[in-house]
């Protein structure tokens, strides 16, 4: 059976910091850094939101534009790498938040920056197996850079949520494969605040072997070339290394340009790829093939080969704001309040 | 049914008593009240005592056992109620004597309302005051209590029933009678630039807007109105007595402008008593927030509704206007020990209906009125006190 | 530490504005009320889950400066009491909106955001608050 997305749905916090008034703080050239990294601003989530909330938006945003019953709603999973809790998932607090409780089964995912399509690739084997009607998959996080660290110029906060299933699918998951290895890249212990990595072993040995192997798994088993494809969505820690890595791998500037929202948002973590796959599909047309290719420090890389049907004519995209439109409404904050929203101020107990 | 009086009453000095326990403040009013009646005090055979949180405000519950103890009506096992009802605890507490008198029950009753708020620190007290409005779905929402009573005051504004200037004046009235009684917890008086200047709590109300925070008792002793000429003669008839219920969420309410328990309460009394508004001399109403004030004055029928605000500027509420208006100094100045407050009032009254309110006398003062609410105007009681 | 059964019983009111409708006459209540206080007995059993509509206007608001401490990171803040577009009034937050633009008759939305926590240990509380509604 076809299997793909029904429904999706996004949401950035409308917070903004520059990396100029970061590197103010720490006395670094943020403006400089900022233009190393290709952001020119991050999303930072407000004291009353966290991932729960973030997904939820999402998710509603999502449940408003489908007709999906959410009782016929058979699994939800949340991948994140900053989950309120460490036990106690965020994914039942977003299945009672749209109705879908109690007849499901549900978990929470983590692998760094891809948990969210770790979720997607399982939705769609339960989906495929006749085991659930339809299934949630939601990647967000409200991603903590330690001060002073070269991350903490884009950790950002954000998330998009995808309905799976076979019924009036408006974009088809023709093939998702991944590349998976035990790479250390990028790391955080339990009990730690904030994450450690290897700082340019991030690069070739992680971010771009990954996402080149899987990729070029994709071409090989679709009998694809990078042409064949309007769109092409790949993990985004900062706008460099995404607009290098569709280079090396033969994409072009324009295709990637849609899916590309880390220079004006940050990197949104487990919300990177979903964020930017929505982005497409808010413009996406019936025929329009995307290629996307997620990657998750630690490491791995889940590569898509996604079709938009003719069904997206009859989408109610309108019954809940579009990215374009959550993205209109920003404010601009200084360190201080940065620190604040972020709980990085020790309070009086 | 019998009628009751009033025979005695007694009040604290109302403020911060850093080295006064409850017990303490508590035992004083009632003392007062009982050597004001020229009684011993084995008289007594009931008590009941208003208070509102001492639970949380002293770790203490069951606070009818520990004032009849501490005040000696234990060795003749007097029975003592506790009454709770938010701000009105000690007004309902004033009727729940009345009524036990009353009925032919009880012969000799005191009441006394007591609070003591400053053993735990200001936001803890503003927490537990947001318990009395609707907790799971008002002020466990971060709708605090103060912030209930700033929408009603912007949505009053934009309807046009009184304007900001107007709102802060009933500050500027509590202070100027504050500053004539000697027991009130503020005693200066303040001009309006000083109230609308004031730091914000929860826009438009600012920090003079508010009641205080305060230590303080008071007592009176009830008995049945053809008694009292034996124990003294300074008694005061209590006329009417009523209570009313409304409910516990703002949001719930049809108009959020005006406390309908207050006008059902105020109705009901004035015909018990055989009077209308127009007839009251001195009225303490109750102004935890000076919105409350104002709306007091025309839900109870003292002001047209939509004047009550100018009237207030303009200084008829003040002594010697159309009706005087907290000549104790209200809540803001005399002070609001939550549970003290409804009986304070009583023991305002009481005093002007006897000629001893002193440099806040009302010449000729024969009606007079108390109005205690309790949350948002959840419950409401309204006591009419005749000169005889 | 508050008893975490509390809060949990209010989850279909706190995240998805489930109040009551009386089948005798239609009157519909938030938060649950388990009879109807105009049809009293007549009512009992007879009184349904409804899920009240999440869009709604500003009644009255206020913008609170004197804030209990789990608000402390956000304060000043708005409050408002919403008419929701089914006729229910409900009261909450205003989050996600400049305090300036905060007015009578603004038209928003009730989303869900954390309300504060039980201590660094204890159960976070989701609920409602309400977000300006996009055109």
């Amino acid at each position: 059976m076809d299997v793909g997305i029904v429904s999706y749905g996004a949401y950035v916090p409308r917070y903004r910091i520059t990396p100029a008034e970061i590197g103010r703080i720490w006395g670094i050239d943020g403006a400089g850094m900022g233009k190393g990294l290709m952001i020119s601003q991050k999303s930072v989530p407000a004291p009353d939101e966290d991932v729960a909330t973030i997904a939820t938006e999402a998710a509603r945003f999502m449940m408003a534009r489908t007709d999906a019953d959410p009782a016929d709603i058979g699994a939800i999973y949340v991948g994140s790498e900053s989950h309120p809790y460490a036990v106690k998932p965020t994914a039942t607090i977003v299945g009672a938040a749209i109705g879908a409780t109690p007849n499901m089964t549900a978990a929470d995912m983590e692998f760094a920056c891809k948990a969210g399509t770790a979720g997607m690739q399982v939705c769609m084997g339960l989906v495929g197996a006749g085991m659930v009607r339809y299934g949630v998959a939601i990647g967000a996080d409200t991603a903590q850079g330690a001060p002073g660290d070269a991350l903490e110029y884009s950790a950002s906060a954000g998330g998009a949520a995808f309905l799976i299933g076979s019924e009036k699918i408006i974009a088809r998951i023709d093939k998702t494969l991944s590349f998976t290895t035990d790479t250390p890249d990028f790391w955080r212990k339990e009990g730690q605040v904030y994450p450690s990595h290897g700082g340019r072993f991030t690069g070739e040995p992680a971010y771009f072997r990954h996402i080149k192997s899987a990729s070029q798994m994709m071409f090989d088993a679709m009998g694809t070339k990078p042409s064949d494809y309007k769109y092409a969505v790949f993990h985004q820690p900062n706008g460099k290394f995404p607009s290098r890595v569709a280079k090396e791998l033969g994409f072009t500037p324009e295709q990637i340009e849609t899916g590309l929202l880390t220079p004006s948002i940050g990197n949104t973590y487990s919300g990177a790829v979903p964020l930017g796959l929505a982005a497409i599909l808010d413009k996406a047309e019936p025929g329009d093939r995307i290629f996307a290719t997620a990657y998750g420090s630690g490491a791995g890389s889940d590569s898509f080969d996604i079709t938009v049907t003719d069904e997206i004519r009859n989408y109610r995209r309108d019954a809940a704001p579009t990215l374009a439109k959550v993205l209109q409404d920003t404010v601009q904050i200084d360190y201080g309040t940065y620190a604040k929203y972020k709980g990085k101020i020790v309070m009086s107990e | 049914m019998r009628d009751v009086a009033i025979i005695g009453a007694g009040i604290t000095q109302f403020g911060e008593h850093w080295e006064r326990s409850f017990r303490d403040i508590g035992i004083e009013a009632g003392m007062k009240a009982i050597a004001d009646a020229d009684l011993s005090g084995s008289e007594v055979d009931g008590m009941f005592i208003g208070n509102m949180s001492s639970g949380r405000f002293i770790n203490q519950h069951h606070i009818g056992a520990l004032i009849a103890d501490y005040s000696g009506m234990a060795t003749n096992h007097v029975p003592a109620t506790r009454v709770e009802a938010g701000e009105a605890s000690g007004g309902i507490a004033f009727r729940q004597g009345v009524m036990a008198v009353a009925s032919g029950m009880h012969d000799i009753v005191v009441v006394g309302g007591a609070e003591k708020m400053t053993d735990v620190d200001d936001p803890t007290s503003n927490e537990i005051m947001d318990t009395t409005s609707d907790t799971q779905w008002e002020s466990s929402l971060g709708v605090t209590f103060a912030s209930l009573h700033a929408m009603i005051a912007k949505r009053s504004i934009h309807d046009g029933v009184f304007t900001r200037e107007e709102m802060a004046s009933m500050s500027v009235l509590d202070h100027a009678h504050g500053a004539l009684n000697p027991n009130a917890q503020f005693r200066k008086a303040i001009n309006l630039d000083t109230v609308l200047r004031s730091g914000p709590v929860a826009e438009p109300i600012g920090l003079f807007d508010c009641s205080p925070i305060s230590d303080g008792a008071a007592a009176v002793v009830l008995c049945p109105l053809e008694e009292a000429k034996k124990h003294t003669d300074s008694y005061v008839k209590v006329s009417a007595v009523t209570q009313a219920s409304d409910t516990l969420a703002l949001f719930q309410r049809e108009d959020i402008t005006r406390f309908c328990a207050t006008t059902a309460a105020a109705n009901k009394a004035y015909r018990l008593a055989g009077i209308s508004s127009s007839d009251i001399d001195v009225a303490e109403v109750h102004d935890n927030y000076t919105v409350s004030g104002i709306l007091a004055l025309q839900d109870l029928g003292l002001f047209e509704r939509g004047k009550a605000g100018k009237a207030v500027l303009e200084g008829q509420a003040n002594i010697g206007g159309k009706v005087a208006v907290n000549t104790s100094g209200g809540l803001k100045a005399r002070g609001h020990p939550i549970g003290a407050t409804g009986v304070a009032q009583i023991v305002e009254v009481v005093q002007q209906l006897r000629g001893a309110a002193d440099k806040r006398q009302v010449a000729g003062a024969r009606y007079g009125l108390a109005q205690n609410v309790g949350g948002t105007g959840s419950a409401v009681t309204v006591s009419i006190l005749e000169a005889i | 530490m508050v008893a975490v059964s509390r809060e949990w019983r209010e989850i279909p009111g706190r995240y998805n504005l489930v109040g009551s409708k009386c089948s005798v006459c239609g009157k519909i209540y938030f938060p649950t009320r388990s009879f109807c206080p105009a049809c009293r007995r007549a009512s009992i059993g007879k009184v349904e889950p409804y899920s009240v509509s999440r869009i709604g206007e500003v009644y009255t608001c206020s913008i609170v400066h004197d804030a209990p401490e789990c608000n402390n990171s956000i304060k000043p803040y708005a409050v408002a009491m919403v008419k929701m577009s089914d006729g229910v009034m409900i009261a909450g937050q205003l989050t996600n909106v400049d305090l300036g633009k905060v007015a009578i008759g603004m038209k928003v939305r009730a989303t869900l955001r954390k309300l504060d926590e039980d201590g660094p240990a204890g159960v976070i509380h989701y609920g409602y608050k309400f977000v300006p509604l996009e055109e």
